[in-house]
């Protein structure tokens, strides 16, 4: 991160105003730190021999240098793609169609306002495909070309691509302000689909797409190792709560299935989130197992392609009919929520067990309509439904230390409209919430900027400017209300807000809704909780055990 | 330069009827053939695009929504029906403000970077300029359209088009009364022509295919308002060619002015060129599958035409017979315990 600008630098090198030349004459910056790193080879030979044709032929390349060595017939492969795709997806043919370049959703994208490049105004976005469609499926874009906005496929079109394309993380702010509801998140995972089709691809999304398929989650964690980790954090909850939580694995019998991004089993402070939902369940006694192969909610494929985006999510319902579990629970996260709720049921609900039901609380007796196709329910909300019941003796105070604002994650917000359910869990388990600004919450969410796999170091500088809005927003509540942390319901946010945080509103840590539940959550009458679930000393007690060593540290 | 190309095409496009009519007397053409040519190539076009469209498919409902979906609580959690609709009579009335309101437009803000003493600050304020100006032209036009109804009914209809005429002269002002919409639709139009002129963001991602149709359609209204404010054309005659055409039996009558059959020929582009522009959004905004659909897929089973059912999940009997021997170490269950077994010497 040596050479990416300071943060007021990187504030005032943002310029609006366009360049001299016109878009399409305007050549793309190809120097590092613009592109994300493509595939290993073997991560893309492997999903090829998985799931053939989708993928072009592994290969090395280098986005940097001028020979990407495409495919012989790339330009027919791209061109028919498109043609498929137009006749399958509605979206995708209209969107082509009517936008009328008002350009209401311009400055509505992170990255345009971080970085004032018109190409990631989301209509530009769009035009670097449009363009494309006019110049070679319509009469007028084949005569009038250049008139109308027209160009056939190129090499520099599609490199043109893989830069862009790379930098939407399909948030679907724009399509919020769109008169028409243009969805530039649905051309993104369009034009990727065309790219993987010649082996445009980045590592950062085919590795965990290639380790979802084959150990069961994005980070290639096996099964043992997975249940090591676990094991670790039960460890970690005693030395907390001086309780010993039960964490069942691939158990059959059970009533519901757990499922989260393999992120919270993984990163701090991810981590931390898992651990509250073991030590909520464990205090419920919910009759309920987590599964190794099963191991990962988020959906990587959703990046890539439909076909894999079904793949991946198959594998929920398939461990829950060879677990025999009723319905399925699920974590923090976006993407995967996004996936559940708009796809899920569409693509695998044929492959429910016919033991699978509605989602009822077994605590409350709640049955949850809402989710009655998918019988898969948000953890908020069945965490909600819990303290709405009065099922859970909590003590906000224990989170007094902590002056809390919630981010808002772009799928369960645009693309569900879960909005109110992690608002109330938060507000009952702690003192001190604060409301960021109204146009930079809820539907109007910004994103952390490292959706749609873009969470990767190469790009620091792209992500930090496209993290601007959030950022800045933070540091509006940090500065008036002293706001030390932000909430968030999804796993790439508590990954990617840690640098956003530390760059544009240092001194605001980055926490799951669970963690907060797990400090306030009182496990019996009188329990005294002298840490939070990152073992830090709360206020008053930070003295008592002055010579404490954290357990790993021992010798 | 996009502007001014697309200002140059429609002085061409007017000097066309001016020597066709004026100089070559060519009045049937331009009052009957052409319009019913562009007339045909309008419906056909408009009908062949939705048709396109409406036989593509939907395969995920993948709504925007834009609030608090319908909870397991209702009244705790108070739904947004209109922004985030879940029944097909919500998503009605969503899609009603839509059309008629403009209501996503009408959210609209601007961002702008502000470096203060505290440091950088990004601020957004609510900007309903766009809203205004595309409220102003589109109703202007629409009700222009409607009240030219008046040309080609008999007898005319009080509703809606002798109202309409009523209140949009209602301010009575010169003689003939000027329409209030005539002078919407010409500040409509400039003011978005403005819009896309002087803002530098605009203008940027403008084509000819952008400022030619807004062009096109001040033209139309210049040579209207000429018609009827300045060369007082005889509206009777008018009537009797609307009416020939309306019934198929056409009449050219010899007393028209030439302004009308510029008016007309321009007409005749607009209706032409528009399946091909992008003022097809007019159909498109209903079909827009992020507005038109109701936000309940967790709750509903939807079919997509084209589902893959042998996309299967990588099998677990793989999964464990890959991972047994470290699964069965770890103390995991096993389905088959045979896969927790090492491999035998003798295969190494």
């Amino acid at each position: 991160m040596s050479d990416i600008p300071k943060a007021d630098e990187l504030f005032k090198s943002i310029d609006y105003a366009p360049p001299a030349t016109g878009w399409m004459e305007t050549p793309v910056d190809f120097s590092p730190g613009n592109w994300c790193y493509p595939a290993k080879p073997e991560k893309i030979a492997y999903m090829e021999s998985k799931m053939p044709g989708l993928w072009g032929e592994a290969r090395q390349w280098v986005p940097g240098e001028a020979d990407w060595h495409l495919p012989a017939n790339w330009k027919e492969t791209v061109v028919n793609g498109f043609r498929e795709r137009l006749k399958k997806f509605r979206s995708l043919q209209l969107f082509m169609d009517i936008c009328v370049r008002c350009g209401a959703c311009a400055d509505k994208c992170h990255y345009f306002i971080g970085s004032g490049d018109p190409k990631n105004m989301p209509v530009l976005r769009a035009e670097l495909m449009r363009s494309v469609y006019r110049g070679e499926f319509t009469l007028a874009g084949k005569i009038l070309s250049k008139l109308t906005g027209s160009r056939v496929m190129e090499e520099n079109v599609l490199k043109e691509w893989f830069i862009y394309f790379y930098q939407c993380t399909q948030c679907r702010r724009c399509s919020l302000f769109c008169p028409y509801g243009i969805d530039t998140a649905e051309m993104t995972m369009m034009a990727r689909e065309l790219m993987h089709l010649v082996g445009l691809n980045t590592n950062w999304i085919m590795e965990p797409v290639s380790n979802c398929n084959i150990t069961g989650n994005h980070l290639g964690i096996q099964p043992h190792a997975f249940k090591d980790i676990v094991d670790f954090m039960v460890d970690d909850i005693e030395e907390v709560t001086g309780r010993r939580v039960k964490a069942p694995l691939n158990e059959k019998g059970h009533e519901i299935l757990f499922i989260t991004p393999s992120g919270d089993v993984f990163a701090d402070p991810g981590i931390y989130t898992f651990m509250g939902y073991l030590l909520l369940f464990d205090y419920l006694d919910l009759d309920y197992t987590m599964s190794t192969y099963a191991s990962e909610g988020g959906n990587f494929g959703s990046f890539t392609n439909n076909e894999v985006m079904k793949k991946l999510n198959a594998k929920m319902y398939a461990e829950a009919n060879r677990l025999g579990c009723k319905w399925i629970l699920g974590g923090e996260c976006g993407h995967m929520w996004r996936v559940v709720h708009q796809y899920m049921d569409t693509m695998n609900g044929d492959n429910q067990g016919s033991q699978m039901t509605t989602p009822k609380s077994p605590i409350t007796g709640t049955v949850f309509d809402t989710a009655a196709a998918t019988k898969m329910l948000h953890i908020t909300e069945f965490t909600a439904d819990l303290i709405k019941n009065g099922k859970l003796n909590l003590d906000p105070s224990r989170n007094d230390h902590l002056r809390v604002t919630f981010h808002d994650s772009c799928n369960p917000a645009r693309g569900m409209g879960l909005l109110d359910e992690p608002r109330y869990v938060i507000k009952n388990v702690c003192n001190n919430f604060f409301e960021m600004p109204p146009q930079t919450t809820r539907e109007q969410t910004f994103c952390c900027a490292g959706g749609s796999g873009l969470n990767t170091d190469e790009i620091m500088e792209i992500r930090l400017r496209g993290g601007l809005p959030r950022g800045n927003a933070l540091r509006y509540v940090r500065d008036k209300h002293g706001v030390n942390t932000m909430a968030c319901i999804c796993a790439i946010d508590r990954a990617t807000l840690i640098p956003l945080a530390d760059y544009w509103a240092p001194g605001v840590t980055i926490t799951g809704t669970h963690e907060l539940v797990a400090n306030a959550l009182v496990l019996e009458e009188g329990e005294v909780r002298k840490m939070d679930m990152r073992q830090e000393y709360l206020p008053g007690f930070e003295d008592e055990e002055d010579d404490w060593t954290p357990p790993n540290m021992e010798a | 330069m996009n502007a001014l190309y697309s200002l140059l095409f429609v002085f061409l496009l007017v000097l066309i009827p001016l020597f066709g009519v004026g100089a070559a007397h060519l009045n049937s053409l331009f009052g009957a053939s052409i319009p019913y040519l562009a007339f045909c190539i309008f419906l056909i076009g408009f009908v062949y695009k939705v048709f396109t469209w409406a036989r593509t498919d939907v395969p995920f409902r993948i709504p925007t929504t834009g609030g608090q979906f319908k909870s397991f609580d209702p009244v705790m959690f108070k739904q947004n029906k209109l922004d985030c609709p879940q029944t097909g009579a919500q998503t009605f009335f969503r899609m009603v403000l839509e059309v008629f309101a403009f209501r996503s437009l009408f959210r609209n803000t601007a961002v702008s970077l502000h470096e203060t003493k505290d440091g950088p600050v990004v601020a957004y304020k609510s900007s309903k300029w766009l809203w205004l100006f595309a409220i102003t032209f589109h109703y202007s036009f629409f009700i222009i359209a409607l009240r030219h109804l008046r040309l080609f009914l008999e007898p005319i209809p009080f509703l809606p088009v002798g109202a309409l005429e009523f209140v949009d002269g209602i301010l009575q002002i010169g003689a003939p009364t000027l329409y209030l919409t005539d002078a919407g639709l010409v500040l409509g139009v400039l003011l978005l022509l403005g819009r896309r002129l002087i803002n530098a963001r605009i203008n940027y991602i403008s084509y000819v295919s952008d400022f030619f149709p807004l062009f096109l359609i001040l033209a139309i209204a210049l040579s209207g308002i000429y018609m009827r404010y300045y060369a007082k054309v005889d509206v009777i005659a008018i009537k009797e060619l609307t009416m020939g055409l309306a019934t198929f039996h056409y009449v050219i009558p010899e007393s028209i002015n030439v302004s009308f059959f510029v008016h007309v020929f321009l007409v005749s582009c607009l209706m032409a060129y528009f399946p091909f522009s992008k003022l097809m959004h007019l159909p498109g905004v209903f079909l827009s599958p992020t507005r038109n659909m109701p936000n309940d897929t967790r709750a509903k089973h939807h079919v997509n035409p084209w589902n893959d059912p042998k996309i299967k999940a990588h099998a677990y009997a793989d999964y464990e017979k890959e991972f047994g021997v470290v699964m069965a170490e770890a103390g995991l269950p096993l389905d088959n315990p045979e896969n927790g077994k090492a491999p035998e010497e003798a295969d190494a």
